[in-house]
């Protein structure tokens, strides 16, 4: 019989089921950046000059820049010119105007991916925009959003359709030169999602994006853009997932959120990129920059993130808290497992007064994983009442794996309160044994295990996409016991 | 049901089990007693196939089956529980999940259909009534809170909805009230049947009053030095320890 540890050895030994690659065929740029490319790629999305114009002064501008260092990851230099900063599946004349003319290939990679893109066969009240590569190639439920006067299109439709929306918002939350990897994104970015809900409006369904990197040697730079006029709330979903490939390959995406008086915006994502393999070759480096800014009074951003997948995940969903009595909260389960490292978490910008924040964090770390929460909590001097509550717990699977905290505080207002709480847990020998005594495998005692200690942050996803991450996680922890 | 031929077993260099020979047929309770540090934990850790103990020597059947070589897990769906001294918490997992997954994997391993939400929650709220049990413990993360009373109580209803051919119980008694005591003996007894065996492992006679055994056996030293029937646990109590340990030596 074997010991516990060694157990917990052999369950850390995961199968990445999204893995397969695609054969399609492809218009893909030669690897390299410069302005011509960037030219090139505007000219290609027939984009108006604002936005070449946008895309240059961020080039030039990301070319002054360096890569962050200061997060707690070990990162092998980026060669940014090996990479490709376009790639598209070919398609005929202007692309699908339905689902018919898209791909087989492609809707059966969605398939798959349990995405069905067919209208019918979704589950009702989901609306999907699927982003492959560098193009966004179906959104479904169109119709019945335009009926409630929902936008929601690929941002580069966007572009086309509703110019001067994009144009008024796009950057004015994450301006161009915030940093290294949104300035990259901000001169390169190829499609994404936009959504406008009018005043006033609930949106009637959820709405989802998938994201997926198919081809080899290219980045995935996605923009999302997400307006709440005022008194309109919605929901949206965004999944992610990548074949396996030796080689790292980078995904750099911004997402930009703007909440008017009253309105909400729930934000969830299921990040799943391929994370490497055992022996830490290849996976997908994920550098995103998420803020939201509460522009208006009384207004509510809630992020959700489950973050099992990528080799390196750096990523820090913030909310800007610029309205009085605005409120707003981060839910974060983020898993590493072999050799990923995880360094994210949140940042609370309290300006507005009776602002509050919530911030509950849950960090998983297996096999030879580093897992870090970094979050600040700033209190500007106009913010009288601010409040913060902070709960952050790391877990540790194993004797290999670190769990690190970097928890940030700047108060400028005497009336704020701020709480901050957090453990360190390790899945004992003694939790494990009593479980199986009980009957259960040591697999799924070590996932119900998990699954408990993320319960608070579970409950705070849709429905469906609960069973979808429990499921993912246990996916994720295959192996790490035996 | 149960057969236990010289056996060896220890932690690291130290050995704690040298020898121990045992028979336990169906529906027999059997009680092991004895001193601090005889082995009577290790006994049942062993059986139970807990990681850390090394079996030197010996064998061990049960139903046929050569128990030493079957994982936790497997042992456990062939009707071998463990009520355990000490109780672990597991935070955010509710009691109600972990006894339906539980009964589940075991019930699929012997080709038995699974149970849904509704047939469980039947039959969970018929057992926590036995055990004088409030609902809202099925709500509660396992153990997280709970008072020594209350784990141990929690202990015997996993027994009871599990229903295992052979259930040891490790020093169910140790930090009971008398009330409490009284609670969880009545949840025992509940339990004896023709098919069911026991294994109670106490320091004291004192369970022994309310479950009263077929056998009493003392663990001294590694070794069963003494059996005999009921009676032997009342003349343990009268004399002490020292004096089957003097016999023994």
């Amino acid at each position: 019989m074997s010991s516990s540890a060694e157990e917990i050895e052999q369950l850390i030994s995961q199968e990445y089921k999204q893995g397969f690659v695609t054969e399609l065929e492809v218009d893909t740029f030669p690897p390299g950046l410069d302005e011509d490319v960037i030219a090139k790629l505007s000219k290609i999305k027939n984009e108006p000059d604002f936005m070449l114009e946008y895309r240059l002064k961020a080039f030039r501008h990301w070319q002054t820049m360096k890569s962050p260092d200061w997060a707690q990851l070990n990162i092998e230099p980026i060669d940014y010119q090996s990479i490709s900063y376009y790639s598209a599946p070919k398609r005929k004349e202007d692309g699908p105007q339905s689902l018919d003319e898209v791909d087989p290939e492609l809707l059966d990679t969605y398939k798959k991916l349990g995405i069905p893109l067919d209208e019918q066969e979704r589950l009702a009240g989901v609306a999907v925009d699927a982003v492959f590569d560098s193009v966004s190639v179906a959104t479904t439920f169109k119709g019945k959003l335009k009926d409630a006067g929902v936008i929601f299109c690929p941002i580069s439709e966007a572009l086309q359709e509703h110019p001067e929306l994009v144009k008024q918002y796009l950057g004015s939350v994450v301006p161009e030169a915030d940093n290294f990897f949104a300035a990259l994104n901000a001169a390169v970015f190829t499609d994404g999602s936009f959504v406008y809900i009018p005043k006033g409006v609930r949106c009637p369904m959820e709405l989802s994006t998938y994201f997926r990197i198919n081809a080899a040697n290219t980045g995935q730079f996605e923009r999302t853009l997400i307006i709440a006029d005022e008194g309109s709330h919605v929901s949206y979903l965004e999944g992610c997932t990548a074949p396996m490939r030796d080689e790292n390959q980078l995904h750099a995406a911004v997402v930009e959120l703007i909440v008017l008086d009253n309105a909400e915006i729930k934000y969830s994502t299921v990040q799943n990129w391929y994370p490497g393999d055992e022996n830490g070759v290849g996976g997908i480096y994920n550098f995103v920059t998420k803020r939201a800014e509460c522009r208006g009074s009384n207004s509510k951003v809630s992020w959700t993130q489950v973050e099992t997948g990528s080799a390196i995940t750096w990523k820090y969903p913030s909310c800007v808290l610029l309205g009085d009595d605005s409120v707003g909260e981060f839910y974060s389960v983020a898993l590493t497992n072999n050799y990923q490292q995880a360094d994210t978490g949140t940042k609370m910008i309290h300006i507005g007064k009776n602002t509050s924040s919530t911030i509950i964090s849950k960090g998983i770390s297996a096999g030879k994983a580093q897992n870090t929460y970094r979050g600040l909590v700033k209190v500007g001097k106009r913010a009288e009442n601010a409040r913060n509550y902070t709960q952050c717990d790391s877990l540790l699977v194993g004797d290999k794996c670190g769990a690190h905290t970097f928890p940030y505080v700047e108060v400028k207002q005497p009336s704020a309160q701020i709480e901050h709480e957090a453990t360190t847990s390790k899945i004992s020998e003694d939790q494990l044994f009593f479980c199986q005594q009980r009957g259960l495998s040591a697999e799924d005692a070590v996932s119900m295990i998990v699954n408990g200690f993320c319960k608070e942050v579970f409950k705070e996803l849709p429905m469906e996409f609960a069973v979808e991450a429990q499921a993912l996680l246990g996916i994720s922890l295959e192996g790490s016991v035996g | 049901m149960l057969s236990i031929e010289n056996l060896h077993a220890s932690v690291g260099d130290t050995s704690i089990l040298k020898g121990v020979n045992l028979q336990i047929n169906p529906g027999e309770v059997h009680a092991i007693m004895g001193p601090n540090g005889a082995g009577k934990s290790t006994l049942s850790h062993v059986l139970s196939g807990k990681p850390g103990y090394i079996v030197t020597e010996g064998k061990v059947i049960y139903k046929g089956q050569n128990l030493l070589e079957m994982e936790p897990e497997l042992r456990a769906r062939a009707g071998v529980f463990l009520a355990f001294q000490y109780p672990v918490e597991i935070p955010g997992v509710s009691n109600i999940y972990l006894l339906k997954a539980a009964l589940n994997a075991i019930r699929k391993h012997n080709g038995l259909e699974e149970v849904d939400a509704m047939d469980f929650l039947t039959l969970v709220k018929d057992k926590i009534k036995l055990l004088q049990m409030d609902e809202k413990f099925l709500y509660r993360a396992v153990n997280e809170g709970f008072s020594g009373g209350e784990k141990k109580r929690n202990e015997i209803l996993q027994a009871a909805i599990l229903e295992p051919a052979l259930c040891m119980l490790d020093e169910t008694d140790s930090g009971l009230d008398i009330d409490a005591l009284k609670i969880v003996a009545d949840g025992v007894n509940s339990l004896r049947s023709e098919d069911r065996s026991f294994l109670m492992i106490t320091h004291y006679q004192r369970l022994l009053d309310y479950i009263k055994p077929d056998f009493v056996h003392v663990l001294a030293h590694g070794k069963i030095v003494k059996s005999g029937g009921a009676e032997l646990a009342l003349e343990l109590e009268a004399k002490g320890y020292q004096w089957v340990e003097g016999q023994a030596a």
